[in-house]
């Protein structure tokens, strides 16, 4: 493979196989997402920050494309027509050391540039961070751990987990839900990148950060902060109603578990496994003796459609899978397998059925 | 090279030995910025357990000693420069005993502090930085008197001449170095933190 | 010139005299203070390394290639991208350029050797054995599952997980401590090459006549020495908590784990100037070398160096914007970060303007420098867009980011220390690396990169996270994770061809001569290799380019410097 001097045949071609390869890989990104869709492209906004962040971008990447452009387009140039070709002859070139007016243009340019861009940027991290929390808006708490989501809503007295459930957001009368973000234990961080820029939850030094759906679906994230073995795991689902949906949803998770007079007699014996088992060190059920705080809230666990923080669905059989062993479906989650008996499996799998 | 119409200048460039320790001393004092910068940041947080002003005793005569040993390693150094040899060795042993009482009245403080007081380095966030801190300065001034002795034994086997000056001065930065990080440490452990 | 040195017996040259056994040879390796075996020895260090990091590196592709894939342990790929990214930056980058500073310092200032030889060499052995020690973690330690082997926390280590409570056993404390020791190196030899530059020039060398290669170096190193050393503190406090029940990063006592965070990236930034400006330096050499024509803007590119060495060091919370600062903090590196933009814009137009009206001759180095020049540019741009903080929350933690910095660190940095191996080589072994192989080399490693890191910033933007062991299969990502680590492959294919040239060439390449580019520097007034003692009589300098003085006597450059 000789490389082309002279031959600017090949050179042209090479240009167009570049033009032809970054067209496509943009092509890539050009993906339209309707709000139930899975995607979790940032250039898909649905929420004011994220729709401030899309603005910005978007600027920025013109400021940049035109500067590739001017500079990419230059040392092409440079690059092919001062090649030494075979008909040259042996003396060098003139010999240039300098130029001070050159140098002051292209330092006074970017710098203004900087200023151009430093301005813009202040202005969104102003509005995004420094937003002023409205009446009316909906307060959540959301505390990292290994490898699942806390939420605690302190407006209307509950805790659940791993998936989070916010009002729609109406552009004229914003009812924003506010975010304040803790960890347990390590550094996580909560990224929705169709409703916001991610915010890390870290210990000891509590952060906030809001959404503003306005439109109604699921939209997907995930932990952005490696926080141990299973960080990949560590999905995050927010579905995002109207508030008559979300009223309701609320009313139910107010609400502690049933009675046990309401059990069948298999779910009555789980509760007793549950009970007697460690299970209640880690996890809580309202209204019963189950208090724990280090695993997830189960009060309404089959409200949720995932369990282990998104990763598998909250059907019977998996989640019999799951209380069997925790490591055969996330290897690395903290909740340990209480080698329970295959009865004894049926009958928790049984109780945790009718946690609605 | 082709005769050059401009004589060059004549060459003289700084000694390695300087500009080694210079370096040297820019890194340790980046060391000591992160452990100060951690002091200062954690001061009044700590959760549990003695505060400064609770247990903290200003150590005006060991910061004196140390501080004199820079005088008097500079004197031994100008004795050497000057080729008058007993003067030198005189001034160094001073220099060493000076550093020797700075480093047993850390140990003394500490002492008391650890017994006494309470205090570790696992007691709380003040014990951490505080232990760290004048720790890793008590460390620099046992590799001093490490570096201080190796002289004085050499002095005594008649090993060090005059030509020897400029190589006691570049350990004598060192030194030096080792006298103001004190002062820095002082102000900020003991006035500051109070 | 070849009068001035003339080769003697028994001068550096092959590894092996004639008539010295394996065992002689390798014992004179051994006890060297030479700085120029000691600059091959670290190369050679890095280069295995960079194997190391590389299969490291396929491991991870292989797992990402499809969803849910089931090639590694999660364990095992989280010991992975820890490792791959502690070896590259510490045990690849960092010894590649400091083995070519060590090598070509003195020889481009007309000195025999480094300022202190011995401490040369104590850097180079301290720093293989910080390697030996990190890899020994794979099977050394003992302690829980996730901790009983290799670091798994990442190559920033973020406190609380390096905490006792979360990274139980020793793998943490092999990570800690293997860096700590090469950072003493590493600030050794920073020592070494910052008084050699002041204090061993040849006579009429100002600092205004010193190769823009020294200047550098000397920025670069003097940056190691500001730099390395927080994280030689923050990893004291880190050992200090985990061994002596300390508090500095103990949430749970009141420490904070943010401040980790600032300690490490106070180093973690200009860390990766400190690598990209002998890249830069690389750069500089050669371009004006293969265009014909002085470097341009010399001052300039002087001045930008040294105002990014300072720049550099006010940046750094550039990697911590989604942490929680405030606003105005958040603005403040914003503003930081777009500044030191500036000067490294200018050296790229400098660049440009040392090939614009020249005759570029486009030898394998020159290809590679080319290829320098539109990949840092790129990098440079999405550099800016990460600068800009609200888009950085979008961003930061996802493979944009992985993307950005490999553009810098292969597109790069890899691609300039490419150029320097095929435009040094020469000079260290006395023979050519073969052309077709380095052109092999060259298109290979151009295409395997480009598919590799062009593609990898799209699931960045899909809101692919980094560091995660495998991913959901609605999220967009498969095929192009698939198409990422195809061509990863194909850049080791391109390694491959790199290596067998270096061998194949060392017996059999052309021999190269003092000089085989024409070029203007000491080190190619001296014999190839050179002798032990480099110059026979020291020279005297009077412009940038003494050899250009020599061989253009009609029009020298210290008519117009």
């Amino acid at each position: 493979m000789k490389v082309a001097s002279g031959n600017s045949l090949k050179l042209r071609h090479m240009l167009g196989l570049a033009g032809a390869w970054w067209s496509a890989a943009a092509c890539c990104l050009a993906q339209s997402a309707p709000p139930n869709s899975t995607s979790t492209n940032i250039f898909a906004p649905d929420s004011t920050p994220a729709d401030q962040i899309f603005g910005l971008s978007i600027f920025v990447l013109v400021v940049t494309g035109t500067i590739f452009a001017i500079v990419f387009g230059l040392l092409l140039y440079a690059a092919i027509k001062f090649r030494k070709r075979a008909s040259d002859d042996i003396r060098e070139p003139l010999q240039i050391y300098g130029s001070d007016q050159l140098e002051l243009a292209w330092t006074v340019i970017p710098v203004l540039i900087v200023i151009v861009l430093f301005m813009t940027s202040a202005r969104v991290i102003h509005s995004v961070q420094d937003a002023r929390q409205p009446p009316g808006s909906v307060e959540v708490t959301v505390v990292g751990h290994q490898f699942w989501w806390e939420y605690r809503y302190p407006q209307y007295g509950f805790v659940t987990a791993n998936e989070l459930h916010v009002p729609v957001s109406d552009p004229a009368h914003p009812t924003p839900t506010f975010l304040a973000l803790l960890s347990a234990d390590t550094d996580h961080s909560f990224w929705i990148p169709r409703l916001a820029g991610k915010t890390d939850l870290i210990a000891n030094h509590p952060n906030s950060t809001w959404i503003d759906p306005h439109e109604i679906g699921l939209y997907l994230g995930q932990c952005a902060q490696y926080c141990g073995t299973q960080h990949a795991k560590m999905l995050l689902r927010a579905h995002v109603e109207s508030r008559a949906d979300f009223d309701r949803w609320v009313q139910t998770q107010q609400q502690s578990a049933r009675e046990e007079s309401a059990l069948s007699p298999e779910a009555l014996e789980g509760r007793r496994v549950f009970n007697a088992t460690a299970c209640i060190n880690c996890h809580a059920i309202r209204g019963t003796e189950a208090q724990g705080r280090f695993g997830p809230d189960l009060t309404h666990l089959m409200s949720r459609e995932t369990i282990a923080a998104g990763v598998v669905p909250n059907a019977a059989a998996d989640l019999r899978r799951w209380v069997q062993n925790p490591a055969a479906i996330k290897p690395g989650s903290l909740m340990p397998s209480m080698n329970l008996t295959d009865k004894e499996l049926d009958e928790v799998t049984a109780y945790l059925l009718t946690l609605h | 090279m082709s005769a050059a119409p401009v004589a060059i200048a004549p060459w003289t460039l700084p000694s390695r030995g300087r500009v080694g320790m210079f370096c040297l001393i820019a890194a340790e004092a980046a060391i000591f910025t992160i452990f100060v910068v951690a002091y200062i940041f954690y001061l009044g947080k700590s959760v549990t357990g003695p505060t400064p002003q609770q247990v903290l005793e200003i150590p005006i005569f060991n910061t004196i000693c140390l501080l004199s040993s820079s005088l008097t390693i500079h004197l031994a150094e100008r004795a050497l420069e000057h080729g008058r040899m007993v003067p030198f060795k005189l001034f160094w042993f001073v220099t060493f005993a000076l550093g020797a009482i700075f480093l047993g009245g850390t140990a003394l403080e500490w002492h008391r502090l650890i017994y006494t007081s309470g205090l570790t380095i696992s007691t709380n966030l003040f014990g951490t930085t505080y232990y760290s801190l004048v720790g890793l300065h008590a460390f620099h001034v046992i590799v001093g008197l490490l570096g201080l002795g190796l002289v004085m034994v050499l002095a005594l086997a008649s090993k060090v001449r005059q030509e020897h000056a400029s190589r006691v001065g570049v350990f004598s930065l060192y030194w030096h170095f080792v006298d103001a990080v004190w002062v820095v440490v002082f102000t900020v452990v003991y006035i500051i933190g109070r | 010139m070849a009068s001035d040195s003339v080769p003697i017996q028994g001068a550096l040259g092959l590894p092996r005299e004639s008539g010295s056994t394996w065992a002689q040879a390798l014992h004179e390796w051994v006890i060297t203070v030479d700085h120029k075996k000691l600059g091959l020895m670290y190369i050679g260090m890095a280069l295995l390394f960079l194997v190391i990091g590389g299969i490291e590196a396929v491991i991870m592709r292989i797992q990402l290639a499809a969803a849910h894939a089931s090639f590694v342990s999660p364990e095992v790929f989280n010991r992975m991208f820890t490792m791959h990214g502690t070896t590259m930056i510490f045990w690849v980058v960092m010894p590649l350029v400091f083995g070519f500073g060590v090598y070509l310092v003195p020889l481009m200032i007309g000195a025999r050797d480094m300022a202190f030889p011995r401490l040369n060499a104590w850097g180079f052995w301290i720093t293989l054995f910080g390697g030996v020690l990190l890899y020994f973690s794979f099977i050394g330690g003992d302690g829980l599952y996730g901790a009983g082997s290799a670091p798994d926390v990442g190559w920033w280590a973020y406190a609380p997980l390096t905490s006792p409570a979360f990274s139980k056993g020793h793998s943490t404390d092999y990570w800690t401590i293997a860096v700590l020791i090469a950072g003493f190196g590493s600030v050794a030899t920073a020592v070494n090459l910052v008084t050699t530059i002041i204090t061993m020039r040849c006579p009429g060398m100002t600092a205004g006549k010193m190769p823009l290669l020294v200047w550098m170096y000397l920025v670069m190193s003097g940056m190691v020495l500001f730099a390395i050393t927080p994280l030689t503190a923050a990893q004291l406090m880190l050992m200090v908590d985990r061994y002596l029940g300390g508090h500095f990063f103990d949430t749970q006592a009141g420490g904070s784990a943010v401040i980790w965070m600032h300690f490490f990236w106070i180093f973690g930034h200009p860390e990766v100037y400190i690598l990209v400006i002998p890249a830069f330096a690389f750069i500089s050499e050669i371009v004006p070398v293969f265009s014909r024509k002085p470097i341009f803007g010399y001052p300039i590119m002087v001045a930008a160096t040294v105002a990014i060495g300072f720049v550099s060091t006010s940046v750094w919370a550039h990697h911590m914007f989604t942490v929680g600062m405030a606003s105005y903090s958040n603005a403040f590196f914003v503003f930081s970060t777009m500044a030191i933009g500036v000067p490294t814009g200018i050296k790229i137009f400098n660049w440009l303007g040392t090939m614009w009206g020249g005759k570029i001759h486009y030898a394998v180095p020159m290809m590679f420098a080319l290829g320098f020049l539109f990949q840092f540019l790129i990098a440079g741009l999405t550099g800016i867009m990460l600068s800009a903080a609200p888009f950085n929350w979008q961003l930061s933690g996802s493979y944009f980011v992985v993307a950005h910095f490999h553009y810098v660190i292969v597109g790069g940095i890899m691609f300039a220390l490419f150029a320097a191996f095929y435009y040094w080589y020469p000079k260290m072994t006395g023979r050519m690396l073969d052309e077709t192989l380095g052109k092999w080399h060259f298109w290979l490693f151009l295409i395997g990169f480009h598919i590799t890191f062009d593609l990898m910033h799209i699931p960045g933007i899909l809101g692919m996270p980094r560091r995660i062991y495998t991913y959901e299969p609605a999220r967009g990502w498969d095929q192009l994770n698939l198409l990422v680590s195809l061509g990863a492959l194909i850049q080791g294919v391109a390694i491959l061809c790199f290596v067998v040239n270096m061998i194949w060439s060392y017996f059999r390449g052309r021999p190269a001569g003092n000089d085989p580019w024409d070029a203007w520097t000491l080190e190619w007034a001296t014999a190839s290799p050179p002798p032990a003692y480099n110059f026979a009589t020291t020279p005297e300098v009077l412009s940038r380019r003494p050899l250009w003085d020599a061989k253009h006597p009609e029009d020298p450059d210290w008519k117009y410097e």
